[in-house]
């Protein structure tokens, strides 16, 4: 019983937690940027939808946190990153440490911004579906069954775009060889566009199911970043496939230490295992390099 | 035209003020938490009240002026904002947080610089103990709300009416509790008093602040099979809450939730806090004194939700600190201090005096009916309902349907 306990709610949470940190190694992948406002994006998408699903419903709020997830990854690229990037003041080489600082900066910004307007207060985002079901004995809310359905769609049409698209391999091989990819005709900064695009649907929906799901306030941003992060570290940064594995090791690690130890000690042993794959193999558990 | 008379001419053509014109203001400082429910409640509250002493003319003439500081829950903030509220605002007293924490922080600063202080949320026990020890040091400090022994007593109380000795026969309890320096008391207290009022404590859970996921933590209370979970909750509060709602867990919450004080924790949990029973000081439906209800109108009338528990003491802050420097005849702080021992105020929460130098509690204001009692509400349909003390509840306990309780 506590088992598949363990197996239902570590599957929900590293199922959200594997959609969060897939945009994040995307983006670094394809365009090699660390977004480390990725906390604060998904903090508005959860926002906006709690917000808004007074006035438009569970799904018209959720809808609006989608949008404003992309509304704010683009605002991330056009605002921070880009005018970083195509700054003749910064040299070349020290633009990736630049646009660190500039998202790093500009989370903090939106993290400052939303306690302003809406505390410091957790907010949950309304489920989608509300209700309980049994599975097998253990009493399950609908919507996190629903959460996990979710992130799983999304990664697999993300499969699907990536592998079967045009557009979708243009990524893939921006990932490997941007210059190549220039030579053949591609412009390198519609396919920037169109990963900004990306990353904002998937920190869209990963911001409105956490907040679904567990809640979600505005000093969680530096900690949701953080936990991206780490997951992307572990996995091998730019691997979606690594993150993914790297999710799921971390989600079931920690529902196993909040279940078996102790809740208040959740988030250590997945540290220790961070610490031990960085220090044996630096490149992460799939990574390239 | 001698020089006499031309000074007061000059000032008056440019405007300054003349030296001898009206008293100078009182002015209090207001340390708080702003981007927090609690915390936002008590500048809010205070400026209410320094609206309404003004109108009627002051202390004596002299304006109430508020300057507020937001501290952002840090005792760090809350210092640098007290040494400035000091030396460079040159305030008269301050009203100051609802974090056990900050206030333990503050306590030392108010007796070197001498500034009369009254927290008016926060709880622990350590606040007038701590005066108590060193009563020269800290006699500035004032615990102008209910140190957790009593908050704990307070919820025993209403526990034996409501859940022992009423229809609902309960007898097990779970205490569930955030890891804070006001739940240590706290628990303390409930590990003493809900025996006595026949709920055996069968497991006792303290919960780190940074929570995000309880499933685990129901999980296990829910295999313990206690008949209630009495919580001591206040920096968390919706994530518990709507979580218990998402996952329908069986047993009802009972106790201390802060954040559910105010209006707004309706909204902030979508209405999960459906059912979840309370104990709180003062509420915008009763009126504990006939000076709650006018207050909490106010208070929604400026800022559109209720105030937050913090909000009710903040306000009578403001008058036991006017109220100490009419009968100290001035802002000289030992008078005040003086004369804030010698407080017997109605206030909204009650009747408001505070311990003396001797007591064990030492400047925290008293509890019990003919002072400040505190009163249950649960939340019912978006509204938070009276249900204790009898005398003043407008319903009975009603509990969602996915709650079992022995009808």
């Amino acid at each position: 019983m506590l088992g598949l306990q363990i197996l239902i709610d570590g599957f929900a949470i590293s199922a959200l937690y594997g959609l969060g940190a897939i945009g994040f190694t995307l983006l670094f992948g394809v365009s090699g940027v660390l977004n480390l406002a990725h906390g604060g994006i998904l903090l508005v998408s959860a926002v906006v939808a709690w917000l808004l699903a007074d006035q438009v419903g569970a799904y018209g709020g959720a809808a609006a946190g989608l949008l404003a997830g992309m509304a704010m990854a683009f605002a991330t690229f056009l605002l921070v990153v880009r005018p970083i990037q195509r700054s003749p003041a910064i040299p070349s080489e020290e633009k990736e440490i630049f646009v660190l600082t500039g998202t790093l900066l500009w989370g903090i910004m939106i993290q400052e911004a939303v306690a302003y307007f809406t505390t410091t207060s957790p907010h949950t985002v309304r489920p989608l579906i509300a209700g309980v079901t049994v599975l097998g004995g253990v009493r399950t809310p609908t919507n996190e069954i629903l959460t996990a359905v979710l992130c799983w769609t999304a990664i697999g049409l993300l499969w699907l775009l990536v592998n079967r698209t045009r557009a979708g391999k243009a990524l893939l091989a921006a990932s490997i060889n941007p210059r190549g990819l220039t030579l053949l005709g591609f412009e390198l900064q519609r396919i920037y566009l169109l990963v900004w695009a990306i990353y904002g649907v998937l920190a869209g929906t990963a911001g409105v199911l956490l907040g679904a799901f567990l809640g979600v306030s505005s000093e969680n941003a530096g900690t949701l970043t953080a936990s991206a992060f780490s997951i992307v570290v572990l996995g091998g940064l730019g691997s979606v496939a690594g993150s993914l594995l790297a999710a799921y090791a971390v989600g079931y690690l920690e529902t196993i230490t909040a279940y078996l130890i102790s809740p208040s000690l959740r988030t250590v042993p997945s540290l220790l295992l961070l610490v031990v794959v960085v220090y044996l193999r630096p490149q992460g558990l799939l990574g390239r390099r | 035209m001698p020089m006499r008379r031309l000074l007061p001419a000059l000032a008056f053509a440019f405007g300054l003020p003349s030296v001898a014109s009206a008293a100078d203001p009182i002015r209090i400082g207001v340390i708080a938490e702003n981007s927090a429910i609690s915390g936002i409640a008590i500048p809010n509250a205070a400026a209410v009240a320094a609206e309404e002493i003004n109108a009627h003319g002051g202390v004596d003439g002299r304006m109430i002026e508020i300057v507020a500081y937001d501290d952002h829950n840090s005792a760090v903030d809350a210092v640098r904002a007290f040494q400035r509220a000091a030396n460079q605002d040159k305030v008269h007293a301050v009203i100051a947080t609802y974090t056990s924490e900050v206030a333990l922080a503050l306590e030392p600063w108010a007796g070197r610089l001498k500034i009369p202080t009254i927290t008016p949320g926060a709880a622990s026990d350590e606040i007038a103990k701590r005066i108590h020890g060193d009563y020269d040091h800290l006699k500035y400090f004032f615990h102008g709300y209910l140190p957790s022994a009593f908050l704990a007593q307070s919820v025993c109380d209403a526990a034996k009416d409501l859940l022992t000795d009423s229809k609902l026969k309960m007898k097990t309890a779970v205490i569930m509790s955030e890891d804070a320096a006001w739940t240590t008391p706290l628990d303390a207290g409930y590990m003493a008093c809900l025996p006595k009022v026949g709920l055996q404590v069968l497991d006792h859970i303290r919960v780190a602040p940074d929570t995000t996921d309880f499933t685990p933590i129901y999980n296990g209370i829910e295999g313990k099979k206690p008949d209630v979970i009495v919580t001591g909750i206040s920096h968390v509060g919706v994530q518990p809450t709507v979580q218990w709602a998402n996952q329908q867990v069986p047993i009802p919450m009972f106790g201390i939730s802060s954040q559910a004080t105010s209006s707004t924790f309706w909204k902030d949990t979508n209405g999960a806090t459906e059912g979840v029973v309370l104990q709180l000081v003062a509420v915008d439906t009763v009126a504990s004194t006939p000076k709650t209800m006018p207050f909490a109108a106010a208070y929604i009338k400026k800022y559109g939700v209720t105030p937050a528990y913090s909000g009710y003491g903040a306000y009578d802050d403001v008058f036991l600190i006017a109220d100490a420097v009419r009968r100290a005849g001035g802002t000289d702080p030992d008078k005040m201090v003086a004369a804030l021992e010698a407080t017997d105020y109605q206030g909204t929460v009650g009747r408001l005096q505070f311990f003396g130098k001797d007591a064990p509690f030492t400047h925290a204001i008293k509890y019990g009916t003919d002072y400040v009692s505190g009163l249950v509400v649960q939340w019912q349909d978006g509204k938070q309902v009276a249900v204790w003390p009898p005398a003043v509840a407008t319903g009975t306990l009603r509990f969602p349907s996915f709650v079992k309780v022995a009808n």
